[in-house]
């Protein structure tokens, strides 16, 4: 398959110009880019989303030209997209026929034969799905495998993968690579689609780097390494690694002694949890997602009430506290869900920088709110912490992601702070924004701020961290100090101890 | 559309200049216009259409005492309508104006019959009264909602039931029922209960009263809280995402509360302006539907304040208008509800606005 001098502009802006891309088969194709390089609006051109400005799009030297995704489908391209496009109360099967039911007479749907159908791919690429499973039940790795075998299905030659790996844990993405590399090998062509330096360099072929629209590089993986990637990504010298001097650890800021939460469902998502967060300490909490990460930073911030267990910030013990009196600790909280949380994406910026100040007396007096004040904070922030808009007063739904992230970041670490509980600070968010809120947190622990870290990224974990623990099943099964080999932790990931 | 970007200066943006002012404007021209379509193809002449057309617009503002009509059915639309859009703007979808409407009505006519005060006191107390049984009775639901997860919806709905058979029971009861009569009528409000006339030195029978004034007043002081204070913010960030509104402290049951009683508050308040400027009395069905029209008003007003105060006007005018029509032209008062209905559709639909007026959204 060959792109060849594709150009896409919405209004003044060149989404993509003048790209060539080719793509052989048994061949895996990575393509990188920070969000907002074009690469989605390039895949969506090959799926026929969209149509070209210019630019021809070949298919074994043949001229094509798709309309819709049908018509792509038709023609072998398909595509995993990074939100799986499933109906959650319909059976593996079915969901893979839906749009292209085949039937038997009388327009009854030919589910037997479809299911065999199903079967034999998931046995022929060692997919291991069961086709009557429903699909609300299964992981999301196994969702991911429906959605492959949806395109398999329809005889793709050329599969496209969105951002696969954003949404599995670390055992699936092995697992996912394993899925890719047997798909290699019975000669289908993969464009893998990331931003993800290390995983480009472990599974692809080839590395197409795009940046404004534009391919900036290819390199091979044998041949490259991370930072020449990144700075090709970029655009400018990169620091990967957040340069982070010892440091004393202070006086005890946070305690936690036998923490439990029950779960609606009367299970126990965290169970006797202690730990000890100290002056100019970083603690990761590492944890495949899902083993009680997020009801601990909810149960510290004061958003879920605790069903047993000592929580003392500052020495002090607080009892079912509410989410703004730990505020007005000086406790910061850099949700894990910045869309769902942590901003009112409708909100401009301004009304989004006073989202929980706006009743301090800076920000209102008696219920009068001082808008006046309240901009000149978010002027602050914007300029502070490098968030690139050209007003305050737009709606934060229309920054990226990165920009976000920094606003929300900003807010929280602007105004007087002693601890920060930092979930899943970078997530979605692009190379050249994770360098600058990592120095920022590594910045604020010089300070003499405690800070948690909780996030499911490892590398980050080892890189910030002062000392790690893991979380597995509402459990710590594990201390680390910072300099502890990756895989040891892994495991304990995994839960093996 | 020079004058269109001229207007739009005043606005934070273009987007909510077209949103608010525009696509009403043309939504409405369009529905009249359909509507008159309708009248056509249902048979009547073009010189019947044109007719009703030329009343419905001498009926509304083509004198002074249409202007009075006017305005007078847009007063309780405005209060009510004012009080859904607070709802809308905490999320919550207020559907018990008219109950609310009922409950503050009746509060007012006893406080207006039964009490002797100097002028000016009595008025203040039956605006009072009245706004607060419509806050009381908006609470009920707020209150299910904050304590129980009880969708105000279906609460309000139920509770606009109970208001209707509460009124025939009401207006039953030997101390309330007029003297002398056997149907279900009040006795009349005292002469110092009365929202006073305020073109009465033109002609005592321009019905318009201080009621409308207090209306106005009513939309700035909405317009401040929801945009200038922190009970507004309060209220707005619960209604765009309930999450982001407790992670930053806010207590979403207090909020839901405390908006839903505002709602209520302003329903109320509908109802009491209604008996004290315009009916002196209840009767079954003196809410006549405003709960429901005002709705549609603070859709068409696109739930800001300043929206409301225009949408209100522009229904208060094809309720005065439509009756103009119907005497004038002989044209079913109805055909105005079906004007009113298509101007919520294509206020629903502001794609197929932009679709058909393409030139005015450049």
């Amino acid at each position: 398959m060959k792109l060849h001098e594709i150009s896409k502009s919405f209004g003044p802006v060149k989404a993509n110009s003048n790209i060539n891309l080719t793509v052989d088969r048994g061949e895996i194709l990575g393509l990188l880019g920070e969000n907002g390089a074009g690469k989605t609006t390039l895949m969506n051109i090959l799926t026929g989303l969209y149509k070209p400005d210019s630019g021809k799009i070949l298919i074994d030297n043949q001229l094509r030209e798709f309309h819709n995704p049908r018509e792509a489908n038709k023609n072998g391209v398909g595509m995993v997209h990074q939100h799986f496009m499933l109906v959650p109360v319909f059976s593996v099967t079915e969901n893979i026929i839906l749009g292209e039911e085949p039937t038997k007479r009388f327009n009854k749907i030919d589910l037997e034969n479809a299911k065999n159908k199903v079967l034999k791919i998931s046995s022929e690429y060692k997919l291991d799905v069961d086709p009557d499973q429903i699909i609300e039940k299964l992981p999301v790795g196994i969702q991911q495998r429906v959605e492959i075998i949806k395109i398999l299905f329809r005889d793709a030659e050329i599969l496209i993968f969105d951002e696969p790996t954003a949404v599995l844990t670390p055992q699936e993405v092995v697992e996912f690579f394993e899925i890719i590399k047997n798909l290699k090998k019975t000669g289908k062509a993969i464009i893998f689609i990331t931003h993800k330096l290390h995983e480009v360099l472990e599974i692809c072929d080839r590395i197409n780097v795009l940046r404004r629209g534009k391919i900036v590089g290819e390199e091979y993986p044998k041949k490259t390494d991370k930072k020449k990637l990144a700075e090709l990504m970029v655009g400018r010298t990169v620091n990967l690694r957040t340069s982070r001097k010892k440091m004393e650890q202070g006086e005890v800021l946070l305690e936690v002694n036998g923490l439990s939460i029950l779960s609606d469902n009367k299970e126990y998502v965290l169970s006797n949890v202690d730990l000890k967060l100290h002056k100019n300490e970083i603690l990761g909490i590492a944890g495949v997602q899902g083993n009680g990460q997020t009801e601990l930073v909810e149960a510290l911030t004061g958003l879920r009430s605790v069903s047993s267990g000592k929580i003392s910030y500052f020495g002090k013990e607080y009892k079912n506290f509410s989410p703004r009196k730990i505020h007005q600790l000086g406790v910061r909280h850099i949700p894990e869900d910045r869309q769902k949380q942590g901003l009112i994406g409708e909100f401009s910026l301004t009304e989004n920088s006073i989202l929980n100040t706006y009743y301090e007396e800076e920000f209102s007096y008696n219920i009068t709110l001082n808008w006046t004040n309240a901009k000149i904070e978010a002027k602050k922030i914007i300029e502070k912490f490098d968030v690139r808009t050209n007003s305050e007063n737009i709606s934060a739904n229309k920054l990226s992601g990165g920009n976000q992230q920094k606003l929300l970041i900003g807010r929280e670490m602007s105004r007087s702070i002693n601890l920060l509980i930092a979930s899943q600070p970078t997530r979605g968010v692009d190379v050249g924004s994770i360098e600058y809120i990592h120095n920022q947190i590594v910045f604020a622990r010089n300070k003499g701020i405690g800070v948690i870290l909780n996030s499911t990224e490892l590398e980050e974990i080892i890189a910030l961290s002062d000392r790690i623990i893991v979380l597995f099943e509402g459990k710590v099964i594990a201390e680390f100090p910072s300099d502890t080999d990756p895989n040891i932790i892994g495991l304990a990931m995994a839960g093996e101890n | 559309m020079k004058i269109f970007n001229y207007f739009g200066n005043y606005f934070s943006n273009r987007e909510t200049f077209q949103e608010i002012i525009v696509i009403p404007v043309f939504a409405t021209l369009l529905a009249i216009f359909l509507g008159l379509l309708l009248l056509i193809v249902s048979g009547s002449s073009n010189e019947i259409a044109l007719k009703a057309l030329i009343a419905l617009f001498y009926g509304s503002f083509g004198s002074i005492s249409s202007i009075s009509e006017t305005l007078t059915a847009a007063t309780p639309l405005i209060f009510a309508a004012l009080g859904i859009a607070v709802g809308f703007k905490a999320g919550l979808f207020n559907i018990g104006a008219e109950g609310q409407i009922i409950l503050g009505g009746m509060a007012a006519v006893i406080i207006g019959f039964s009490f002797q005060l100097p002028f000016f006191i009595h008025l203040i107390l039956i605006l009072l009264v009245g706004a607060l049984f419509g806050a009381l009775y908006a609470f009920i639901s707020g209150w299910l909602k904050a304590t129980t997860g009880a969708h105000e919806v279906i609460t309000t709905i139920m509770l606009n039931l109970i208001a209707y058979r509460l009124l025939d029971f009401f207006l039953r009861i030997p101390s309330i029922q007029k003297e002398g009569r056997n149907d279900p009528i009040s006795k009349s409000i005292l002469d110092t209960a009365e929202l006073p006339r305020i073109l009465y030195f033109l002609d005592p029978n321009l019905r318009v009263h201080m009621g409308f004034l207090i209306a106005i007043f009513a939309v700035l002081i909405v317009y401040w809280l929801i945009f200038y204070t922190t009970i507004g913010y309060e209220f707005r960030a619960v209604g765009k995402n309930l999450e982001a509104s407790r992670y930053s402290g806010i207590s979403p049951s207090m909020t839901i509360i405390l908006a839903m009683s505002i709602a209520g508050l302003l329903a109320g308040l509908a109802g009491a302006s209604q008996i004290a400027g315009v009916l002196g009395r209840a009767t079954p069905g003196f809410s006549a539907g405003i709960g429901f029209d005002a709705i549609a008003v603070a859709l068409l007003g696109r739930a800001h304040p300043i929206g409301v105060l225009f949408a209100g006007i522009l229904f208060g005018a094809l309720i005065a208008g439509g009756r103009q029509m119907q005497v004038s032209a002989d044209v079913s008062l109805d055909l105005i509800t079906v004007i009113q209905a298509l101007i919520i559709i294509f206020i629903a639909a502001p794609v197929l606005i932009r679709k058909l007026f393409p030139w005015i959204f450049r």
